[in-house]
Formats: C-alpha cells, sequence, structure tokens
C-alpha cells in the first residue's frame, strides 16, 4: 500500500513536475512576448528621437511630404544605388535640406528637380529623360525586342519552306507501300 | 560551319560589351557644369577671414579649383602632386575647402555656434597646410558645403579647371595623379593659356 502510494506520489510529482515545465515555458513564451513588446514600446519612443537627431526634420507636415517624394525620385551619388530619401550619406543630407529650402522658398517640383540635374546631372535622376543621348536607352530593349522577333518569324519562315512536303513519286509511293504492309517477322 | 558562327559572334560581342561596362568607373559622373559659367559665390578666405573670394576675381586667368578638407584621405594622397604643380607655377591652383568642421564625422558641429566652427576649421586647415605643404594661392572655406552643391561636388577632392572667361572646362573627381596632371589637365591647361 505504502509502496504504492509511494509511487502514485511520485507518478503525481512527476505529472506536475510535467505541467510545471508546461507552465515554465508558457511563461517563457510570455515572457519572450513581453520583451518583445517592451522593445516595440521603447522603440515606439524612443525612435523619434533617434531620428530627429539624424537629421532635423521639417515643422511641417506638408514639406516633408514633398520633399520625400522628390528625393526618392533622386539618386544618391555618393551610393549610387540608394535614393536621395533613403540614403544615410552625409552629401544626402545636405541635399535634402537643400530640397526643403527650395520648397520653402516656393519651387515646384520641377524646378527642385532642373536644380539638381543642373548640378548633377542628368545621372541624379532615376527616371532619365528623354533625349538624343538616351535614345539608346529609352528604346533599346524595343529594338531588341522587334529584332528577335524578326529573326524568328524569319527563321521559322525559312525553316518551312525548307521541309516543304512535295508529293512522293510513283516510286516512292511504291516503296513506302512495300514497307507499310509488310507484317513485321515475329 | 555557319550554325556556329553567329552564336560565337553573339558571344563575342556580348564579353567586349561586358568588357567595357566593367571597366567603366561608375563614379565617372559627367558634370553638366562643363561648358558653363563657374557658379558665382563669395566665401572668406583662409588666410583672412574678413576678406572674401569670389571666381570672378580670377577673370582672365586659368585657374584650378581644388575641393579638399583636412578630413579627407584621399585629399592627402593628392597634396604632394598638388604641391609640385604649385612649384612648377604652371598653373593658379585655387583651394575650396569643403565641409572643414562638418564633413568630419568625430565633431557634433550643431554643438558649435558659427563662431566657433568658424575658428575650428581655420585652425585645422592651416595646420594642415603647414605640415603638408600650401599649394593654393588661397583657400575659400565653404563650411556648410552650399557652394559644394553649386559645383555639384559628391565626393572630396574634385578639380575644376576654369578658363579666362570664367567657363568650367573640365572636371577631375579623385585624387588628381602625375599622370591625369601630365596627361589631361596640363594639355588643357596650356590650350586655354593660347
Amino acid at each position: 500500500m505504502n509502496a504504492l502510494r509511494t509511487r502514485r506520489k511520485g507518478a503525481e510529482a512527476q505529472r506536475n513536475r510535467r505541467v510545471g515545465t508546461e507552465a515554465n515555458w508558457f511563461s517563457l513564451r510570455n515572457l519572450c512576448a513581453s520583451v518583445s513588446l517592451w522593445w516595440i514600446l521603447i522603440f515606439a519612443f524612443v525612435g523619434p528621437g533617434y531620428a530627429k537627431e539624424a537629421a532635423p526634420l521639417a515643422q511641417d507636415e506638408v514639406t516633408e511630404k514633398r520633399m520625400v517624394a522628390i528625393s526618392t525620385e533622386l539618386r544618391c551619388l555618393v551610393c549610387q544605388n540608394e535614393s536621395l530619401a533613403g540614403s544615410n550619406a552625409e552629401l544626402a543630407n545636405d541635399l535634402r535640406r537643400e530640397i526643403r529650402a527650395l520648397i520653402k522658398d516656393g519651387k515646384s517640383d520641377n524646378e527642385i528637380m532642373e536644380f539638381m540635374v543642373n548640378r548633377y546631372g542628368d545621372f541624379v535622376r532615376y527616371r532619365p529623360p528623354l533625349k538624343g543621348t538616351t535614345l539608346l536607352l529609352w528604346f533599346g530593349p524595343a529594338l531588341l525586342f522587334v529584332g528577335g522577333l524578326a529573326g524568328l518569324v524569319l527563321y521559322l519562315r525559312r525553316r518551312n519552306t525548307a521541309i516543304k512536303d512535295s508529293p512522293l513519286s510513283a516510286s516512292e509511293q511504291q516503296q513506302a507501300d512495300r514497307l507499310l504492309n509488310t507484317t513485321e517477322p515475329k | 560551319m555557319n550554325r556556329f558562327l553567329w552564336p560565337l559572334i553573339g558571344f563575342a560581342v556580348l564579353v567586349v560589351l561586358l568588357a567595357v561596362g566593367l571597366n567603366l568607373n561608375p563614379r565617372d559622373v559627367p558634370s553638366p557644369l562643363i561648358g558653363k559659367p563657374a557658379p558665382a559665390f563669395t566665401l572668406p578666405k583662409l588666410d583672412t577671414p574678413s576678406q572674401t573670394f569670389s571666381p570672378k576675381d580670377m577673370l582672365g586667368k586659368v585657374w584650378l579649383l581644388n575641393v579638399w578638407s583636412t578630413w579627407c584621405v584621399s585629399c592627402r594622397q593628392e597634396h604632394p602632386v598638388l604641391v609640385e604643380i604649385a612649384r612648377s607655377r604652371t598653373v593658379t591652383l585655387v583651394g575650396l575647402n569643403y565641409k572643414e568642421v562638418r564633413g568630419d564625422g568625430g565633431i557634433d558641429a550643431d554643438k558649435l555656434n558659427a563662431d566657433a566652427e568658424m575658428k575650428l576649421a581655420i585652425e585645422r586647415a592651416n595646420s594642415w597646410l603647414n605640415k603638408h605643404g600650401d599649394p593654393y594661392s588661397l583657400t575659400a572655406l565653404d563650411l556648410d558645403g552650399r557652394v559644394g552643391i553649386d559645383y555639384g561636388v559628391y565626393g572630396v577632392p574634385e578639380t575644376y579647371i576654369i578658363d579666362k572667361a570664367g567657363i568650367i572646362r573640365m572636371k577631375h573627381t579623385g585624387p588628381i595623379s602625375p599622370d591625369v596632371f601630365s596627361g589631361k589637365i596640363l594639355p588643357l591647361v596650356a590650350e586655354l593659356n593660347k
């Protein structure tokens, strides 16, 4: 009886232990969730502070939005695969400041674009303008496509004429019949 | 024969195109300012900050505007070449010190007022020129980099060759090597001086 009790006790303890670890695991997951929640909260409050330190934000949102819209169209010349909006380069920072100033001066988007192109050339624009030197850039792919298509059509036509089936001559017909009619030896 | 010839030619053309493309320098962005008047500016001089310099002061002369900074590593590399150019007296060099304080990542320029920034910039620039030699007939101080933007500067060093009429004739990005000077700059200067 005692032995049974201890065994049962043991089993109970084991079960408890299992529940216990489950509970531990559960609270661990909770802990993880709350930790990440904390991080989110920390960043939610601290994040804007960081951003402010990196680049002084314009007071009004409209200017900022326009600045971002313009600068996403512009290439950062220091890190050439990044837009001016996304770049952390010093020059990008300066140019964003310049764009803000131009917006405040009441310049239109086109005028700001011109300001940039006059200084850094067409390369600064992610959408190159259509002009003599960029014709190949704009129409090169279409040209390649049309060329390829023409080549394909030409090739298919030539192949068609090359394998045009002419009617069999009498002797050829006979030979074919003979071949078709002979039963294969088993 | 013909069947293999065309793909081979296509492949060869592709190889040539890629080889040329890979050997181009992506940093070599053509400046839209070439053939245009050098953008006007008025900036304090390094030696006498109470006085200012403008590109129009150089009218009638062929000159080089060299954008430099003490925090710029490549400037240090090109500096002996500039000193040599100055010694040979072939062409007048004007320095444009670009963002001396703000460009240095180690200094928080926001914490300095304008006077302190100017003072620090002069101190740094002068000690650098004293140490490595001063090839410039004068240096203008572009503390906030706005003149740099007008000139389309996107990396230091950059050098502009400006003719007697004040027109930019060439821009060289990156350090000037002796080869670049004797091969590209000197012939142009000689032609412009004619």
